[in-house]
């Protein structure tokens, strides 16, 4: 679990995020949602220690507060974090296999057979076979972003970060990650925060959901509260397109007895 | 000036952070091996080309500017050995190779910082400062003294051979000129030179390279204002170790 309280950030005299609060539950897709500028990945590099905050907590586990661990001991929690980049962030001079058993190469003392069978398991577990020996720019952008999410569970990770993880992805292959992130997260009973402007990942992955806007939480509830929600600046911001807004109420209509 | 300060303590951090026990030694030895094939295999055909042609300039014009009869031939030989030594292999060599490796690991690291690689390899848990520019560090200390004793001997047989077939001195007055004059120590003083240069080439290009913000225009500044921060200190160095060493 990670609870975060009273997060605060300011660059210089403008202030980004102004106190926000939240709990991350394990086993849930926790989503963090936004138009550009809201605060979103400034929010996710605070929770994963990338940035400093201005003031609040960020408590992994319940109690251990990563704003005041010196890098030892961010470096032993860093250990337990698995994160899926907006651009995948795959090593440009490795192969597939060499990124997936990187982090296995820096932390255990498994034997070459061992590691080379974990990186197998997470290639199959993410729908890619044979293509352990290409380059991350020999790949398409679905398949780096299964290749990013092989290498974040490589290490069994208790906490999965995706920094917009459909970004850039046609809408058959950002169902293909968010069902893959969903499975994952409920079969290693992880704790995964992403950051979403995909709507699809809102309505079908969002176990909770989290809106900002201009840096302060707007709304927070599941994604089946998001369809009944009154809220006027959340509505405004999932239900952009006139399409989007004919489904809502034709969703809500239905609802209705 | 408050920028100076700005930038050389900034840069004194990152080698503070770089300069630790690596994590996983078998890992960092891998690398360093790869950066030194880099660095060291892939500016060899550079150093060769300008060296021989360093040489064959330096006796041409030395031979050009000798007009007197007084002054034996062989001192072609003993100038085009001592300025080679001196100053032709180590510092002419360092100002092309801060071009091309300068530029290489500004511009590597600067893409991998755009690119989020450097935030996933901290997310890892990985010292990335360390992991990305010790063993390059490491590489180029090792790799550019090498490659200067390459230059120099290049440089003075280059000048023996172009003396020798275009006529303005032979072979014989040429090595007799370089023994004459040659100092053991010049050759200590050219392994510092290129040791420092060295490490200020790898340092100062990684540090551009590591503080990159921005898109792909800003990794091209980078790159571009690693290599001449690299040519001026390289210079600045050279004077220094001169009036300190010789």
């Amino acid at each position: 679990m990670i609870k975060i309280e009273a997060i605060k950030k300011s660059f210089g005299n403008k202030a980004v995020l102004g106190g926000i609060d939240g709990v991350f539950e394990p086993g849930k897709c926790s989503l963090i949602i936004g138009a550009s500028g809201s605060g979103k990945t400034v929010l996710m590099k605070i929770m994963v220690g990338l940035l400093p905050s201005t003031s609040g907590k960020v408590l992994y586990g319940g109690d251990t507060d990563i704003t005041t661990l010196d890098k030892k001991a961010l470096k032993k929690i860093r250990q337990q974090v698995g994160m899926l980049f907006q651009g995948s962030a795959l090593f440009d001079s490795l192969t597939v296999e060499e990124n997936i058993i990187f982090p296995l190469n820096m932390f255990t003392k498994n034997t070459r057979k061992e590691k080379l069978m974990r990186v197998n398991e997470c290639l199959e577990r993410v729908n890619l076979t044979g293509v352990n020996t290409l380059y991350p720019n020999e790949l398409s952008g679905g398949m780096k972003k299964r290749v990013g999410i092989a290498r974040a569970i490589v290490l069994n990770p208790k906490y999965l970060f995706c920094d917009e993880p459909n970004s850039g992805l046609d809408p058959l292959t950002s169902i293909v990650i968010d069902n893959l992130i969903r499975e994952i997260t409920r079969e290693y009973n992880i704790t995964t925060i992403a950051n979403t402007h995909d709507m699809h990942s809102v309505i079908e992955i969002g176990d909770k959901i989290l809106f900002l806007h201009k840096g302060l939480k707007e709304w927070e509830g599941t994604n089946k509260e998001v369809m009944q929600t009154n809220n006027q600046l959340l509505n405004d911001f999932i239900f952009a397109s006139n399409f989007l807004k004919s489904v809502k109420s034709t969703i809500n209509q239905n609802i209705k007895p | 000036m408050d920028s100076f300060f700005y930038h050389f303590g900034r840069y004194l951090l990152l080698l503070k952070g770089t300069l630790v026990k690596p994590e996983k030694g078998k890992i960092y030895w891998h690398e360093v091996m790869r950066q030194m094939v880099e660095i060291g295999i892939g500016s060899l055909a550079i150093v060769i080309i300008i060296s021989l042609f360093l040489g064959a300039v330096l006796t041409v014009q030395t031979a050009y500017q000798l007009v007197t009869p007084f002054v034996p031939k062989s001192t072609i030989g003993s100038i085009v050995t001592n300025s080679s030594m001196l100053e032709m292999a180590p510092t002419v060599t360092c100002l092309i190779l801060a071009g091309k490796i300068g530029s290489k690991i500004a511009s590597e690291i600067g893409t991998m910082r755009i690119s989020e690689q450097i935030d996933a390899l901290e997310i890892m848990g990985v010292n990335a400062s360390a992991y990305l520019i010790l063993p390059k560090i490491i590489a180029a200390i090792i790799m550019i003294p090498l490659l200067i004793i390459i230059a120099g001997f290049l440089c003075v047989f280059s000048g023996s051979w172009i003396g020798e077939i275009t006529g303005v001195v032979s072979r014989e007055e040429f090595i007799q000129g370089a023994i004459e004059h040659f100092k053991p120590f010049m050759i200590t003083f050219a392994l510092i030179k290129s040791f420092t240069f060295g490490f200020l080439i790898s340092t100062v290009s990684s540090y551009y390279g590591y503080y990159t913000e921005g898109g792909a225009l800003e990794v091209g500044k980078t790159a571009t204002k690693a290599v001449v921060v690299c040519c001026i200190l390289i210079l600045l160095s050279d004077y220094i170790l001169a009036q300190l060493l010789l």
